[in-house]
């Protein structure tokens, strides 16, 4: 007989300190419907989240506390982003417009209007320019547009037209970003694909056609751009190399897979997901099923899960600092957890320098 | 209107070509010897007989085309015949399907084509030395049980990938055969009982393949085959398809494939050494209304020494087939009214033994069976030898809804599990009738229980069993989630008294199957099926005792030693099923029941999970089994003694183990941060090339940090602050 093997999770010893529960018992009228996205402002005090609700909400990171409501879209908002001044959010909805706010005054600023849904919104770095996924419908091709942001004036002043525009042939894209080579968009696609267009030609530079197996969910950018963590129904997360493509690492796990954030500053990515409604056979709540994982960014290990929500998690985002992070689910909820002290100083495989 | 000038040409080219052959051959005429020799008054009634024989076979002759050729000396015929067909097509026919055929008991055909006599009789006389074939090392088929680590294989199946592993240290874990362009199924796989061959199942037939590289071994055609038999000794199989055998007109003919008398059969025998198809059966289907249509599989039981195998004909006959002719034994069926099942006993160890030294006559088989109450007979379980066909013991029961016959696998004891319903046929309740087989008289033991019991198993080569009794309302009518409750208890023979009693009973459970280790003393409980509940559950029911001293009677108090080691869960378990040498435990979730974290793991008998893999679309697992021991109960016992001398070696070797796959470990991480510092610094430099103006990332996350570090520092204080934005006087008049 030979000894019992290491065990495969080496779980972290850290319990979330806090928790808040945005949550409709609470007394704040939060998301009545599944939550789409959420984003960290830059300096991770303000939390911006967007659900199949119409609405836009935007909480005091620290407390749970909710600061206002973006209100004017018609349908599920299926995205947002805030700019690093935290100044103007845009937002993308299944009523077809794409809609720029003041973070401020919560007044809406502009609107787009396209033939079908928006899908995906991002800023790029300099706050410069916004780039948006439109759905392919109704004989309408998917398409990705750039658009400028003037930033100067009150922002109500802004181009209609986009600055280019393009049509991805093939698979259609479902998430987009701005890397740090300039003049490039980042895609993921609904094949699984991630590829890098030309953001004037609309040219399709280089690709990587099975970067994922199943349609990818999200794509967020490490914090100088060079890198990227991709989750996808496939049941796994992947970081690539920003510039080559090239799969780094590889995160596979038991459920689809909804959404993939990296822990700046200590070495993890977070995955999130679980299956489908639909497709879940059983009524009880099973552990393992709709938890936040938490794996180690190099060694491909899983090192903790946090449980908490009633149904897949549909988006998660990490504090800017790496403090906190926060969820969402298809339950309604967005559950924010701040990490205490022995999240910070636990190494399960002992002192490593590893780069950020 | 010819001109002289064709007239000069020559057409004798254009005429042969063209010329109208005359049927001049004889290729359809076929020489058929080993016919009976008989003289004139018998003539027209062998020819007849001939010509039915050939019809039967599907080649349609009439008397007139045979003829007989007569010795006028002795006023008989030659023994053989020339048989005339319709053309050659049919006469190549006949010839593949009657040659060797069986005519009566003394006599067999040799059918021949006419043309092929001149050939065969002007042969070389002279004798010509054969071209010594080179001979070929066939790889041994039960190399793998000479593994020097003592590892068990174990296959599984999942998406279209097959492949075979070896299972021992976590370093010795590896894949010992993986080639999806040989070795595939259609269906499944299953290894042959003694783990020699596996099976896969194609749209086309079977393949077993064997041997270190799991090269094709043989193959058996047999189209939309969909279950499969191996017998005991693995000498033939069993094959089933529902689709009824056609034969097609272009197949070429043979001992291996199907001819016209298999038209429409369903369960075809094949030799596995050779490759023969030996016999078709159509299946039986249950007859009555309102019966569950289906097959009862495996649809012939095989005796435990591959010598007989037997069908039942639900409610008339058991037909028991000699082997390899698979003519029916003593040429008739029991006929035993109302027969509903049967079961041969197994052959235990000293069976096998004997069976080894030729000296000793071979022992008769023994089978089993039961028949329900009819009219004014009670039902009854009769004990019958095999051939000799004599009753050794029968047992009257009453009030008998349903039987069920467990053999323990040496062929100790019999258990027949009566479901017995109350007089008013309300409820039903359970006896266990318990024969003694190796004592005089077949003694019978009755333990009564008050539940339904839905599932028993005996200890393998031992006196114990667990059987799981329920007494669950909705025992019956299982709906989605809904896990029926469930006592297990433990019962084992008191030598003393010579009757089974009860060890203990685990009440409460959820369990609903039960796992015996091959080697029994441990034993493994489990729920499967269940949405929500999949437990494991580790029993030992030795704890105290050394295995060596195991034969003795336990001194000690009756059930102290029965301890549980550990519990486990395996979320939407399928499969249990113990390694052969009872080492470790596998349990599998397949996709043919369910699509949720399919999967398998690996257990010791401890219930600690050694290996876990969730595999996408993963079908099955199974363990190879291994052929009996070859060692001599001598041998083993000096090896029990001298255990703890092994054990040393394997110690050192677990220790040895453990620091290299640490300090692999290790050296593997230090690898992988290397190898992402230096692409960090690589990715580093390249940014500062394109955005020089941007501050490295590394800074920009330490200033963020600082930051975060000093606003921890920071004392909060709030500050209410009053700006007066306008401020003016109105004066009301």
């Amino acid at each position: 007989m030979h000894p019992r093997r290491e065990q495969q999770i080496i779980y972290l010893p850290f319990t979330p300190k806090q928790n808040f529960e945005f949550c409709s018992d609470r007394g704040c009228a939060s998301h009545e419907r599944s939550l789409t996205q959420i984003k960290f402002n830059k300096e991770g005090d303000l939390l911006f989240s967007c659900s199949k609700d119409h609405i836009i909400n935007v909480w005091f990171s620290h407390n749970g506390e909710r600061l206002g409501t973006y209100n004017g879209h018609n349908g599920t908002v299926w995205t947002i982003d805030v700019d690093s001044q935290s100044r103007f959010l845009v937002s993308g909805s299944a009523d077809n417009e794409m809609r720029l706010w003041s973070v401020q005054t919560g007044k809406c600023l502009f609107v787009w209007e396209f033939p079908t849904a928006v899908k995906r919104v991002s800023f790029s770095d300099d706050d410069e320019q916004i780039v948006c996924i439109t759905e392919q419908r109704m004989g309408h091709q998917g398409a990705i547009r750039i658009f400028n942001v003037h930033r100067d004036g009150d922002g109500t002043a802004q181009d209609l037209e986009p600055v280019s525009m393009f049509h991805p042939v093939g698979s259609k894209a479902t998430v987009c970003a701005f890397p740090y080579m300039p003049g490039l968009i980042l895609t993921g696609h609904e094949s699984g694909k991630v590829a890098l267009f030309d953001a004037s030609t609309g040219e399709e530079v280089l690709s990587n056609e099975r970067a994922h197996m199943d349609v990818v969910t999200d794509l967020q950018l490490s914090p100088d751009g060079s890198y990227f963590i991709t989750s996808s129904k496939d049941k796994t997360a992947r970081i690539h190399d920003a510039k080559t493509l090239i799969v780094l690492k590889t995160f596979p796990t038991e459920t689809p897979l909804n959404s993939a954030a990296l822990a700046p500053n200590m070495p993890y990515v977070l995955l999130g997901g679980g299956q489908e409604a639909m497709s879940v056979t059983t009524t009880s709540l099973r552990q393992g099923k709709f938890e936040a994982r938490f794996w180690h960014r190099i060694f491909e290990e899983e090192v903790g899960r946090v449980k908490g929500h009633f149904g897949p998690l549909n988006t998660i985002a990490v504090h800017p600092a790496g403090t906190a992070y926060a969820s969402g689910g298809e339950d309604g909820f967005v559950r924010v957890h701040h990490f205490d002290e022995s999240y910070f100083k636990a190494r399960p495989y002992g002192e490593v320098e590893i780069l950020n | 209107m010819a001109t002289p000038h064709e007239l000069d040409i020559d057409f004798s080219d254009i005429e042969e070509k063209y010329k109208v052959r005359l049927e001049e051959g004889f290729d359809h005429i076929l020489v058929v010897d080993g016919v009976p020799v008989i003289d004139k008054s018998k003539l027209e009634k062998l020819l007849a007989k001939i010509a039915k024989e050939f019809t039967r076979k599907g080649a349609a002759i009439k008397p007139d085309d045979v003829s007989v050729p007569w010795n006028e000396k002795t006023g008989k015929s030659n023994g053989y015949a020339f048989i005339e067909f319709r053309n050659a097509d049919a006469a190549t026919y006949a010839l593949n399907e009657l040659n060797g055929h069986p005519f009566d008991a003394k006599h067999t055909f040799l059918v021949n084509r006419f043309t092929d006599i001149e050939k065969f009789a002007d042969l070389d006389e002279t004798y010509v030395e054969p071209q010594r074939e080179e001979y070929l090392t066939k790889e041994h088929l039960r190399a793998w049980l000479a593994d020097p680590q003592g590892r068990d294989q174990y296959v599984t199946y999942r998406g279209d990938e097959v492949s075979i592993r070896w299972h021992g240290r976590p370093s010795q874990c590896e894949v010992a055969f993986e080639d999806n362009q040989n070795l595939r199924t259609e269906l499944y796989v299953s290894w042959s009982p003694l783990g020699t061959y596996i099976a896969a199942l194609y749209r086309q037939g079977i393949r077993l393949y064997g041997g270190p590289s799991f090269q094709l071994q043989a193959r058996f055609f047999h189209p939309f085959v969909r279950l499969i038999d191996f017998s005991p000794c693995e000498q033939y199989l069993v094959t089933w398809s529902h689709e009824p055998i056609v034969v097609a007109e272009n197949i070429p003919k043979g001992p291996r494939s199907f001819s016209t008398e298999d038209e429409g059969n369903n369960i075809a025998i094949w030799d596995i050494k050779t490759g023969h198809l030996l016999r078709t059966f159509p299946s039986i289907l249950p007859e009555g209304e309102g019966a569950k249509k289906q097959m009862a599989w495996p649809a012939l039981k095989w005796s435990p020494d591959d010598k007989y195998t037997a069908r039942l004909t639900p409610g008339q006959q058991i037909s028991v087939y000699e082997l390899p002719s698979m003519g029916l034994q003593g040429k008739k069926s029991l006929k035993i009214e109302g027969v509903v099942d049967f079961e041969w006993c197994p052959h235990g160890e000293k069976e096998r033994e004997d069976a080894a030294k030729a000296s000793k006559k071979p022992t008769e088989n023994m089978l089993a069976y039961w028949t329900p109450e009819v009219a004014n007979q009670p039902a009854r379980v009769t004990l019958l030898d095999f051939p000799g066909r004599t009753v050794l013991r029968q047992k009257n029961l009453f009030n008998v809804s349903e039987c069920k016959l467990y053999w323990q696998n040496q062929g100790d004891f019999l258990c027949v599990r009566v479901d017995r319903h109350t007089k008013t046929k309300k409820s039903i309740f359970c006896n266990l009738e318990i024969f003694r087989v190796r004592e005089k008289d077949f003694p019978v033991e009755v333990v009564e229980l008050k539940d339904t019991v839905t599932d028993f198993s005996w200890e393998p080569k031992g006196e114990r069993f667990a059987i799981v009794s329920s007494s669950d309302p909705n025992l019956g009518n299982p709906g989605p989630g809904v896990t029926i409750k469930t006592d297990i208890s433990f019962y084992q023979l008191d030598r003393s008294k010579n009757d089974f009693k009860l060890l203990r009973t685990l009440a409460g459970r959820t369990t609903n199957t039960i796992r015996w280790s091959p080697r029994g003393r441990h034993v493994v409980l489990a729920t499967v099926g269940s949405t929500s509940k999949s437990e494991l559950e580790f029993w030992d029911l030795d704890f105290n005792s050394d295995d060596v001293v195991k034969k003795d009677p336990p001194k000690e108090e009756w059930n102290s030693g029965i301890q549980q080691l550990g519990v486990a869960d395996h979320y939407g378990v399928t499969d249990v099923e113990w390694d052969p040498s009872g080492r470790y435990l596998a349990t599998a979730a397949s996709a043919w029941t369910h699509t949720i974290e399919n999967g398998y793991a690996i257990w010791d008998f401890r219930g600690q999970e050694i290996e876990k893999r969730l595999l996408d679309r993963f079908k099955q697992f199974l363990w190879r089994p291994r052929a009996p021991s070859l060692l001599t109960k001598e041998q083993k016992r000096t090896i029990r003694r001298n255990l703890k001398e092994y054990a040393r070696a394997f110690d050192e070797a677990d220790a040895a183990e453990e620091t290299s796959v640490s300090a692999e470990l290790v050296a593997q991480r230090k690898r992988a941060v290397d190898e992402w510092n230096a692409w960090r610094v690589r990715v580093a430099e390249d940014i500062a090339e394109i955005r020089p103006e941007r501050e490295p990332h590394g800074g920009a996350a330490a200033a963020r940090k600082e930051k975060v570090e000093e606003e921890e520092d920071k004392e909060e204080i709030e500050v209410w602050i009053d700006e007066v934005i306008e401020q003016f006087e109105e004066v009301v008049e």
